[in-house]
């Protein structure tokens, strides 16, 4: 009797999981066309069992867990199609489908045990049940399989037993068979696969990397935004149908394992955003539904089951609320820790784009920031000519007056208009000068960068700034471009390149370490009196990799950095990137902590009396956080308070200062 | 902001299309071109009113990069496909733009024309809505700070006085509203709406030379002095009293019911009290 239920069973789940699988496909394909490379598909495996995996295995038991139950399974079903559904019974096989049977069932059994009290990031409904399945197909699948090897033959030859078997592992393929094409928790599965496959961002992976066993951070690789054409019907996402198809298979190949939602300091914050439940309501809306059905934690203070999405439905605010989308700070932690490996932030900038640029919507103090970008060429609407005021004392080097070119181009940024960071500008001249650096500045001739724009969603101001700001670029000479802001230094260097500007770009930190390297800068060993730590900005960090330079500067000082239980690539961002400041979404919410507050708490855990940034925006974010608190030091001014300035230190020649001496 | 219920029907019903009419602004500190500070007020009251019933006006230069910007104020309006249409009058900066816009009106048949009340550069005299109006006998109201109601016959605006009053006038119908600064702020501009906009160049526009202007002297403007502000006060009270002082204003006296010999009388009467006016026979003394 199981011989025939059994050949009927495993065909039929696999025809209908095909089917399923082609609806699931037509699903995607809603999207906006790209080309479709299949060879692609060849990447696959490797892309999960190095990048996935990479990610994965930051939580070891559960990768493990996977490992068994997934591999397990691939195993078992592979054996069973042979064994079972053509019928070749041969007992070594059997044997085979036996242990990777039981190995499924040893990782079903830790699955459940995770079920049993699930944390708050993981999804309950259809996700509890996955785990009972995953015990009745191992379960099933091993007893039925027990008369390969000569063990108990008669007895489950039929009967009762033989239908309650067959049921078990009916109940096993329905869900994990069946289930992953018609859009159960299986899916992903599939759709993580082919997700893998045609990511939008190859150059996340490895493959992508001749050297990537000595590649800087991996998370960091793929950064900038998609360049947005202007000239496009419509400008950004106003429906489900108008991401590209490879954005919807992505979002449906979220295994709403909540690690983005652990780590979102909106979520945290009490915001109305929860990047895992973001992407469940784009799958909501890809599929057409209402969100009752998702059984994980909600946007904290707006309440579930209220909203409904269709492919061809406006997102905003039938499905999503525009302040879910304003309160993200584009900190890419959520991308950063997604083991499928899905890009939240270009999602939300997506959306962003449609409601600034063709609704007109932006929040009204980003509004007025943009207006004055238009304007003046910076947020605050000030007088550009005035972005040297602050230097009026200091003579700078003009880049202007040097035709031949210079050797750094010191890029100010919007800092510039702001009393707390002109100190952090006055010590960083003050090391240049110590270090005999060759530098210039572009005065009013420099303008905004462009992120903001470009983070609330103005792709066209963005643009129109990238492209003034290039052609100023290309009438001056210099070597390479420093500035002591993140957020420029990730959009000269990053962004700039789609419209035609590569520059050597460096952070101050990095320009610092090299200047200690070189020994061009003389410091008074630190006393370390007190505990410092040190807090990565996002852009510096996730978004560019550089976690090691500013280290290195602290370690120059003989200073010993307490780390963070967050830091490095799982810096928890400070609240003031990507237009979150400027969101009007209210920070500060009864009885829960504020983004910058909840970062000084993890600075205090530290015992730190000082933390150490390198950013302006992270510099006013901490320190709008009420005293008393540890202090906050950029790490120019640190590095500035320790020179020993003598005047005759020499220049020590520098490796890496190839000077155009040829007047131009 | 009381606006009537679905006043964008009713509106349409009782007065046709509304027209702004709008110019290129200057930013007070960059000096670029933008909307206008009043104008864009007029623009948001006008889509506030009428939707996308609005239609913008401008006379000048068809390059105006500033034009689009208002363009681009035509989001969120009920019917979401809708686009913003202007009508552009050609002229030259010596061109006088009072008659071609008095003209293209009455073609048009408008009743109920909004524009901000004095330009930001160029002339910029302020003149423009009185020119306009005595030219097509319209009535006129300057200051404008919301539009109330709209009927078959008239409008009901709120007049904005100095030390945030407000006057509550009934104003026939055909005519201009000149929309004061402190009137609603103007929406945001979206890239979008600006460039689906439609800008449509009236053909048969004949310009005439501004002959005024022809005869001015310019000189470049100097800033102005300050008026110094003598507040003999002993105490706190008083010094308050004396900041929170209303204008001038406020000891006027409203006339009405007068003819219009009576009315003039009572103005020749006002302006020699004040020492405006001065009899011939009688030298100023100043
Ligand atoms: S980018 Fe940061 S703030 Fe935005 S959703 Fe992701 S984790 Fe949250
Ligand atoms: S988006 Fe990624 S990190 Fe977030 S729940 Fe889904 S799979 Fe997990």
């Amino acid at each position: 009797m199981l011989q025939t239920l059994l050949p009927i069973l495993i065909f039929a789940s696999l025809i209908m999981g095909a089917i399923g699988a082609l609806r699931r496909v037509r699903l995607w394909r809603q999207g906006r066309r790209t080309p479709v490379v299949w060879r692609n598909l060849l990447l696959m495996p490797k892309r999960y069992l190095v990048d996935l995996h990479h990610i994965v295995a930051r939580d070891k038991a559960m990768a493990h867990t996977h490992v068994a139950t997934a591999g397990g399974f691939v195993a078992a079903m592979a054996l069973a199609l042979i064994v079972h559904g053509f019928g070749w019974r041969n007992p070594l096989l059997g044997g085979l489908l036996l242990a990777s049977s039981l190995v499924m069932f040893v990782g079903a059994l830790a699955v459940n045990r995770r079920r049993l009290h699930p944390p708050e990031k993981l999804s309950k409904g259809p996700w509890q049940r996955l785990s009972k399945s995953l015990l009745a197909y191992s379960v099933g699948m091993l007893l039925v399989s027990l008369p390969l090897v000569g063990v108990a033959p008669t007895l489950l030859g039929g009967g009762v037993l033989a239908v309650a078997l067959t049921a078990l592992v009916a109940w096993g393929v329905l869900e994990l068979v069946v289930g992953m094409g018609w859009g159960g928790p299986m899916k992903h599965a599939f759709a993580g696969a082919m997700h893998l496959a045609f990511h939008r961002r190859p150059e996340r992976f490895d493959d992508q990397h001749s050297n990537a066993q000595h590649d800087d951070h991996r998370g960091s690789r793929s950064t900038a935004l998609f360049s947005l054409d202007l000239t496009a019907e419509k400008l950004g996402v106003e429906k489900p149908t108008d991401f590209q198809w490879n954005q919807l298979l992505g979002f449906d190949a979220c295994v709403q394992c909540g690690r983005c939602q652990a780590v979102c300091p909106a979520f945290a914050a009490g915001q109305p955003l929860n990047p895992k439940k973001l992407i469940q309501d784009m799958v909501v809306g890809m599929a057409g539904g209402s969100d009752a059905h998702y059984a994980g934690s909600p946007y904290p203070g707006i309440e579930m089951g209220k909203h409904q999405g269709a492919p061809d439905q406006a997102i905003v605010p039938q499905l999503v609320e525009a302040e879910t989308l304003w309160a993200c700070t584009t900190c890419r932690a959520c991308v950063e820790e997604c083991p499928m490996m899905i890009e939240h932030v270009d999602a939300i900038v997506d959306m962003r784009r449609f409601i600034t640029l063709e609704q007109g919507e932006t929040p009204p103090s980003g509004a007025v920031a943009l207006e004055n970008l238009i304007a003046t060429d910076n947020p605050g609407g000030l007088d550009n000519a005035s972005r040297l005021d602050w230097a009026a004392d200091l003579d700078l080097p003009r880049i202007q007056q040097r035709p031949e070119g210079v050797d750094v181009l010191l890029w100010l940024g919007d800092g510039a208009f702001d009393m707390r960071n002109q100190r952090t500008l006055r010590a960083l001249i003050k090391i240049l000068r110590a270090a005999d650096v060759d530098f210039a500045v572009l005065g009013e001739e420099e303008r905004d960068s462009g992120d903001v724009a470009r983070r609330l969603g103005d792709e066209a101001t963005f643009q129109r700034l990238a492209k003034r700001n290039i052609e100023t670029l290309a009438r001056y000479r210099f070597q390479r471009i420093v500035t002591l802001d993140p957020h420029s230094f990730h959009v000269l260097g990053r962004e700039y390149p789609a419209f035609g500007g590569d520059y050597t770009v460096l952070h101050h930190s990095t320009f610092i370490a090299e200047l200690f390297d070189a020994g061009r800068l003389s410091v008074k060993p630190s006393e370390q009196r007190e505990t410092i730590t040190y807090h990565d900005p996002c852009y510096l960090g996730r978004y560019n990799g550089e976690f090691d330079a500013p280290r290195r500067v602290l370690a120059a000082l003989g200073i010993e950095v307490a780390e963070m239980a967050r830091s490095g690539f799982r810096s928890r961002c400070c609240g003031g990137g990507g237009g979150a400041a400027l969101s009007d979404v209210p920070a500060d919410l009864p009885g829960r902590a504020r983004i910058p507050d909840m970062r000084m708490d993890d600075v205090r855990a530290t015992g730190a009396a000082t933390v150490a940034v390198a950013c302006p925006q992270c510099t006013a974010m901490l320190e709008g956080v009420v005293e008393p608190r540890p202090q906050v030091r950029d790490l120019a001014e640190l590095v500035a308070e320790a020179l020993i300035e003598s005047h005759e230190a020499m220049p020590v020649s520098n490796p890496n200062e190839t000077l155009e001496e040829v007047p131009a | 902001m009381s606006q009537p219920e679905n006043a964008t029907a009713e509106t349409v019903d009782a007065i046709g299309t509304v027209h702004a009419l709008i110019s290129s602004g200057r930013h007070p500190v960059s000096g670029r071109p933008g909307r206008a500070r009043e104008d864009a007020r007029a623009v948001e009251m006008g889509l506030t009113l009428a939707g996308a019933g609005l239609h913008l006006v401008h006379a000048g230069n068809a390059e105006e990069p500033a034009l689009r910007d208002y363009l681009g104020m035509y989001h969120g309006l009920d019917d979401s496909a809708a686009r913003g249409e202007l009508s552009l009058l050609p002229m030259a900066a010596e061109d006088d733009a009072v008659p071609p816009l008095a003209h293209w009106l009455e073609t048009q048949g408008a009743r109920m024309v909004l524009t901000g009340q004095r330009a930001e550069c160029g002339e910029g005299s302020g003149m423009l809505p009185y020119l306009l109006a005595e030219r097509l006998g319209w009535s006129l109201t300057t200051g404008v700070a919301a539009i109330e109601a709209v009927a078959a016959t008239h409008v009901t605006v709120l007049q904005a006085l100095p030390q945030g009053q407000r006057r509550r006038l009934d104003v026939r119908l055909p005519c201009l509203i000149a929309v004061d600064a402190c009137a609603p702020a103007p929406r945001q501009s979206a890239f979008g709406p600006a460039r689906r906009g439609k800008i449509e160049i009236v053909e048969d526009v004949t310009p005439e030379r501004d002959a005024a202007r022809a005869e001015w002297q310019w000189q470049p403007a100097r800033p102005r002095p300050k008026r110094l502000k003598v507040v003999k006060a002993t105490n706190a009270r008083e010094r308050f009293r004396a900041a929170a002082a209303k204008s001038s204003a406020a000891n006027g006296q409203v006339l009405s019911d007068l003819t219009p010999e009576q009315a003039a009388d009572k103005l020749i009467a006002y302006l020699r009290a004040e020492k405006i006016l001065v009899d011939d026979d009688e030298p100023a003394s100043d």
